[in-house]
């Protein structure tokens, strides 16, 4: 579903990602740990088309993404991003925010099918006209999840979808991404700095450094234990259950 | 630790003005005390007055809010009678407190050296400039942050978001506050920073006897780093424990917030979410 190759991206002088590969199976969810400054979240960017120098191999779906035109990739691929503050137009409806991927790529229908999304992720009804000032933290990133299923895409790119949230909204959030991903079929990438997020949400994880990978494991390594590189240790250690 | 409590609040309500004219209840009576050398931790979730409490103490509420309290002390001081001066002298100085985003709480148009020497000139007028220079490079060191010379010379953009709340840090600390109040000090922090944040704010406390209110939204870090820990619901404590005994939590709300944290012992099943009773705001819902 997807395939990452030795990509490496830069800023100017910097080389901000270095060398990253890693695949997705179709259904299956992947995570991406380290810290801040490490290329995760530009790793999905760049996936998504939205960083223009870089070299290396990324498809999705079979389609490259260095050849593939905007719509086309924007159908097949979504990003959720961290902050549902800065991510949602201040002036628009909801309603009219979960439409416009479907206006911009002349879908029919789209306030009909912008109202079922929206129930979907737990708004229903008059929840559509109100702005996202008049909803909570965790009302804006359910809006923000049904603006990217909008086009029907198969890969969703969570870039810390839950650390701006309350615990116990965040439980919520990462239910209703579990429950959308066993429904509709989804892939997903999750980036996310908090170890138990991905041990919950994800197969397999890649950690990363300094614009590396410095280890790829599955679930069962991670909770038993089994990391190779010191750094993930501290990962992991520093992530520790109460 | 001394008996003697450093904080001691009683009964604190605060309320700011409704548009129909009324008054909401942000926070409704709240009663809590920190010995020097304490390290108090106060979670619950956006909203629950976790911040507005110790806002109170400090003297740095909205001018529009509304503040009542039946006793609200800091070492023998009667706040509630103090003049604007005299709490003034105490912020900063005897109180300090340390906020969630350094991107915002930090002067954008002036060199974080700067900034800190300016807690030095305030708190200490007779040092010359090359003393307060010094000590403000060594408060940089002391918050483990590298070259800090070069860093002196930076301002708030140029460096990181964990550099930036280290130089918070060394600002407050530069006076050797009594009273440390750290609002969400490590949220924007990754895990690995957030563990050497953690342990200068101990060092704080134990090594000059201060006291430490730490407020967060995080269960785990409040039980691994603090020794008590009080829990707020709209506006009101709902449980008082010690940290290390977190796991037996008896108040639902405790219960159900310890419940859906995600493990790395996960077997990806749905997380338990939590199931809100109304009779937790009341005074009576209290088990």
């Amino acid at each position: 579903m997807i395939r990452v190759e030795n990509l490496n991206v830069t800023f100017g002088a910097a080389t901000v990602v270095r060398d990253v590969s890693f695949s997705v199976a179709a259904g299956e969810s992947f995570g991406l740990v380290g810290e801040s400054g490490s290329g995760k979240s530009t790793v999905l960017r760049t996936m998504m088309g939205l960083n223009r120098s870089w070299n290396g191999t990324i498809e999705i779906e079979g389609a490259p993404v260095k050849s593939t035109g905007r719509k086309d990739l924007a159908r097949r691929a979504q990003m959720v991003f961290q902050d549902p503050y800065a991510s949602l137009h201040p002036r628009f409806v909801i309603a009219r925010t979960v439409a416009e991927p479907m206006r911009i790529n002349g879908i029919d229908n789209s306030e009909q099918r912008a109202r079922e999304l929206l129930e979907m992720v737990g708004l229903p009804g008059a929840f559509g006209f109100r702005f996202p000032h008049e909803l909570s933290g965790g009302q804006r990133q359910r809006v923000a999840i049904a603006r990217a299923l909008a086009l029907s895409p198969k890969v969703l790119l969570l870039d810390e979808p839950t650390s701006a949230l309350d615990v116990s909204i965040q439980a919520e959030v990462l239910n209703l991404l579990s429950r959308l991903r066993r429904d509709l079929g989804l892939t997903f990438v999750i980036v996310s700095h908090d170890l138990a997020v991905i041990a919950h949400m994800c197969d397999r994880l890649a950690v990363m450094r300094d614009a590396r990978i410095v280890e790829t494991l599955d679930r069962r390594q991670l909770q038993e234990g089994r990391l190779v590189e010191d750094y993930s240790r501290e990962l992991l250690a520093a992530s520790g259950d109460v | 630790m001394s008996d003697k409590p450093l904080v001691d609040v009683e009964n604190l309500h605060i309320a700011f003005p409704r548009e129909d004219g009324g008054w909401h209840e942000a926070v409704r009576g709240v009663s809590f005390s920190l010995l020097a050398r304490e390290k108090l931790g106060i979670v619950g979730e956006s909203g629950s007055g976790k911040s507005l409490s110790s806002r109170a103490l400090l003297g740095v509420l909205p001018e529009h809010a509304r503040m009542s309290a039946d006793r609200l002390r800091f070492d023998g001081i009667d706040l509630l009678q103090a003049s604007p001066r005299e709490r003034r002298k105490l912020r900063g100085g005897r109180m300090s407190m340390i906020l969630q985003d350094p991107k915002f709480s930090l002067n954008p148009v002036l060199k974080v050296g700067r900034q800190i020497m300016e807690a030095f000139r305030i708190g200490y007028p007779a040092l010359s400039g090359a003393e307060t220079r010094r000590r403000a490079i060594d408060m940089l060191e002391a918050v483990h942050i590298r070259s800090p010379e070069r860093v002196m010379d930076l301002y708030p953009h140029q460096i990181s978001g964990g550099m930036g709340q280290r130089v918070m840090i060394a600002m407050m600390m530069a006076r050797e506050p009594e009273l440390l109040v750290a609002d969400e000090p490590t949220s924007a922090l990754d895990v690995t920073v957030r563990t050497q944040v953690l342990s200068i704010m101990d060092e704080l406390v134990t090594r000059r006897g201060a006291g430490l209110i730490l407020i967060s939204h995080d269960l785990k870090l409040v039980s691994r780093f603090c020794n008590r820990v009080l829990v707020m619901y709209a506006g009101r404590i709902v449980e008082s424990l010690r940290a290390d005994e977190m796991h037996n939590a008896r108040h639902p709300y405790t219960r159900g917030l310890l419940a859906c944290l995600p493990s790395i012992q996960s077997t990806g099943d749905p997380l338990p979410v939590l199931q809100r009773e109304a009779g937790w705001a009341n005074p009576e819902g209290q088990p």
